[in-house]
């Protein structure tokens, strides 16, 4: 069957198509939603321009995990807790504006990296089921997390300010503005084309970790990352430190994670204290499945059109879903499941490819040994 | 230099017992004990304590029951524990639909319940012998994906009786429906005892009873054994002429239906049904209660669970109340989160484990 399909330019099609079911579907969903929703073209891009500002960066970090075959990374929440730690600190802190985002960034990088290490570790311990185990320690981070901002800070952790700290004392409130941060990043530079703005900065950093990453993958740590997440009891016969490797690429994805939630913050203009973290994951991931990565691929390219198309959906959805059937919650409870049934699909995709790998490969062993025995 | 270290743990007969039983299970059996010896300390009511926990016990019990079909076919944690719970919802809900009251609305629900637990059962069954290898996350988000796909049926579905849905716009189920004059507590009140402040809800857990002891003598039945062998290893089990995927598709849907009765006897102890988000995040207290109990992702007794729910539900229970009256702090939202995705990350790490 596979020798038919190779053949011929409409199986070629065929191929293509199935290769990137999920981002047409995505385009088709948008392509039927805009005139229904009637937004204006101005306000769709200024939104969408924003959102990619906003998110692209923490999408970004979960490139690097997937390089080094750990699936994806639902660790980073991991880095967006140490951006969120790092940020309040620097607010109680008082120092605004762009030195206080260069600032919560230093303070994040320790706190990601310990974190990143400890995820790294624990995942060492549970090759091939990663993703359930950096699912379930984000969940354990969680705990700790809230074990910290809501009872070591203040007594343990010294915060000054009572318009942070909870009124009995210790603990951090459920929201912390960052009023006097606000997009100072997005603002800076910001250019106006035809009323769509465009923060330049932000979408500069962007590019500058686009840039690395595109650089990273050539070093001699990439390839060595790469041929990891290739096999890696070959990577282990070639001399490289597996474990090691493993470890570094989840240390990377969370501190950067860490700066994705920081810009990402620094945008909202607060923090929901005990909120804001906890999808941001399952968002992420969502975003860069649906730019048409899987679980062991994905490129920068996934990263821009998954946040694209992603966003322009959770825009979308809630007022299509109350347009077509009169109540909002619809579009709400629709765009959370589209989320979720997109990395469910991913998710069988890539166990179904991997079976289907295994077989082939059984398959193939078979035959070359049954070649052998005729000789 | 493997049989080294066999050497040095007989030696040490203690250290044996501490690495069999898991460090921490025994931190958090001690914590509990310390938590019973602290509660009469600080001036809780030991009795209601006690009661708290049984009662917490018998609502929960049958939905970590439901964990044991898959973990011992080799299907893992069942995180996709939700998909039954939602069979359970719709059952509930269909049953007061339909007009039954009381004691009968029960049956009815579980006879629904049943109904839709065989269909979701089946397909959920058939996808994860599709994924071997990868069911744990799978399985987690086909939970997810189908509780977020039922928050728009709830609001979608024409539901019309008037103490479920909206007052206002007279159609969409409500979050929180009220089960009384339905099956609020049936099971509870039956045989109830009641000495002092101790109250045990006989029925609840005679239910629960019944149900392990029909596990317990479906896993010594040859279909059971052969559901084992699967589990424990499946290269045997196919040389012994077992259909591998035919007894986990089977482990799924028993574990399905559990989930679904699990849901409504917890509701008919708590006495609401919670739809829309609720069941969200429902599989992770029974997956670590049955590992809290002793269990492994691949091997489940009915001890596990019993031991392991009475040990989680007790640490919630008794947290909340000791810790309070000790430190005038409820740390015990922290400390459940904590220990409960703890042992789930202590069982998934674990080497032996991981390599099967």
């Amino acid at each position: 069957m596979n020798t038919q399909l190779k053949n011929g330019f409409g199986p070629k099609i065929i191929k293509l198509l199935r290769n990137n079911t999920v981002p047409l579907m995505f385009i088709i969903i948008c392509a039927v939603c805009i005139p229904v929703s009637g937004f204006s073209g101005s306000y769709l891009l200024n939104e969408m321009v924003t959102r990619i500002a906003r998110n692209s960066f923490l999408i970004l970090s979960l490139l690097i995990p997937i390089m080094a075959g750990m699936g994806l990374n639902f660790g980073m929440t991991l880095g967006a807790m140490a951006g969120e730690i790092a940020l309040i600190l620097t607010a109680d802190w008082q120092i605004w504006g762009i030195p206080g985002v260069v600032l919560a960034m230093i303070v994040s990088i320790p706190i990601s990296a310990l974190l990143g290490l400890l995820c790294g570790t624990l995942l060492n311990k549970a090759k091939g089921r990663e993703m359930i185990t950096s699912y379930i320690i984000s969940f354990f981070m969680n705990g700790i997390y809230q074990l910290v901002v809501l009872y070591m800070m203040g007594p343990i952790i010294p915060i000054k300010h009572t318009a942070i700290k909870l009124p009995r004392g210790y603990g951090i409130r459920n929201t912390v503005s960052l009023l006097n941060m606000r997009q100072c990043i997005d603002n800076l530079l910001a250019i106006n084309i035809g009323g769509v703005r465009i923060p330049v900065l932000t979408l500069l950093i962007i590019a500058a970790l686009c840039l690395f990453i595109v650089w990273f993958r050539k070093t001699k740590l990439g390839q060595d990352m790469r041929a990891v997440g290739q096999d890696l009891e070959v990577a282990r016969d070639a001399g490289i430190n597996v474990d090691r490797t493993r470890i570094i690429s989840i240390v990377m994805s969370t501190v950067l994670a860490g700066f994705g939630m920081i810009l990402y913050l620094q945008n909202m203009g607060n923090i929901a204290t005990y909120s804001s973290h906890s999808q941001i994951g399952m968002f992420c991931i969502a975003a860069l499945l649906v730019g048409g990565a899987s679980v062991e691929k994905a490129s920068i390219g996934n990263v821009f059109l998954g946040v694209t198309l992603f966003h322009l959906m959770f825009i979308l959805a809630p007022t299509v879903g109350a347009k077509i059937t009169g109540d909002s919650m619809i579009g709400e409870y629709f765009r959370v499941f589209i989320s979720y049934g997109v990395i469910t699909v991913a998710l069988i995709m890539y166990e179904v490819k991997k079976r289907r790998q295994k077989s082939q490969m059984g398959q193939q062993l078979q035959q070359e040994q049954m070649e052998e025995e005729s000789k | 230099m493997k049989e080294k270290t066999i050497a040095v743990e007989k030696d040490n007969k203690l250290k044996k017992l501490v690495k069999n039983f898991g460090l921490p299970r025994l931190i958090i059996t001690g914590f509990l004990l310390l938590l019973f010896i602290l509660a009469p300390i600080v001036g809780a009511d030991f009795f209601a304590q006690l009661t708290n926990t049984i009662n917490r016990f018998s609502w929960n019990a049958i939905m970590v029951l439901a964990m044991v079909p898959m973990i011992q076919s080799g299907c893992g944690l069942n995180f996709g524990l939700p998909l039954g719970v939602i069979a359970g919802l719709l059952g509930g809900t269909i049953s007061i639909e339909l007009g039954f009251t009381g004691g009968m609305s029960f049956l009815m629900a579980i006879l629904i319940a049943t109904f839709f637990a065989l269909i979701l059962g089946w397909g959920y069954g058939w996808l994860l012998n599709k994924i071997k290898g990868g069911e744990m996350m799978i399985a987690t988000y086909v939970g997810f994906s189908s509780v977020s796909f039922m928050c728009m049926a709830w609001l979608l579905l024409p539901y019309h009786k008037p103490n479920m849905v909206w007052g206002l716009s007279g159609k969409g189920l409500r979050t929180t429906i009220s089960l009384e004059g339905f099956y609020d507590k049936v099971l509870a009140n039956f045989l109830k005892i009641k000495i002092g402040s101790l109250e045990i809800p006989t029925g609840t857990l005679l239910l629960f009873a019944v149900l392990a002891l029909l596990m317990w003598a479906f896993f010594h039945t040859k279909v059971g054994t052969a559901m084992t062998a699967v589990g424990s290893n499946p290269a045997f089990a196919r040389a012994a002429g077992i259909n591998i995927n035919r007894m986990r598709s089977l482990s799924v849907i028993i574990s399905t239906w559990l989930a679904a009765v699990g849901i409504l006897v917890y509701e008919q102890g708590f006495g609401f049904i919670q739809l829309y988000t609720a069941p969200f995040y429902l599989a992770l207290p029974a997956v670590s209660a049955i590992l809290i109990g002793g269990a492994s992702v691949n091997k489940a007794s009915i001890t596990n669970v019993i031991i392991g729910t009475f040990l989680f539900q007790g640490m919630v229970t008794m947290t909340p109340t000791v810790m309070n009256s000790m430190i005038h702090m409820d740390m015990s939202e922290v400390i459940r989160i904590i220990v409960s995705n703890g042992m789930i990350l202590y069982a998934l790490t674990r080497k032996t484990e991981a390599t099967r």
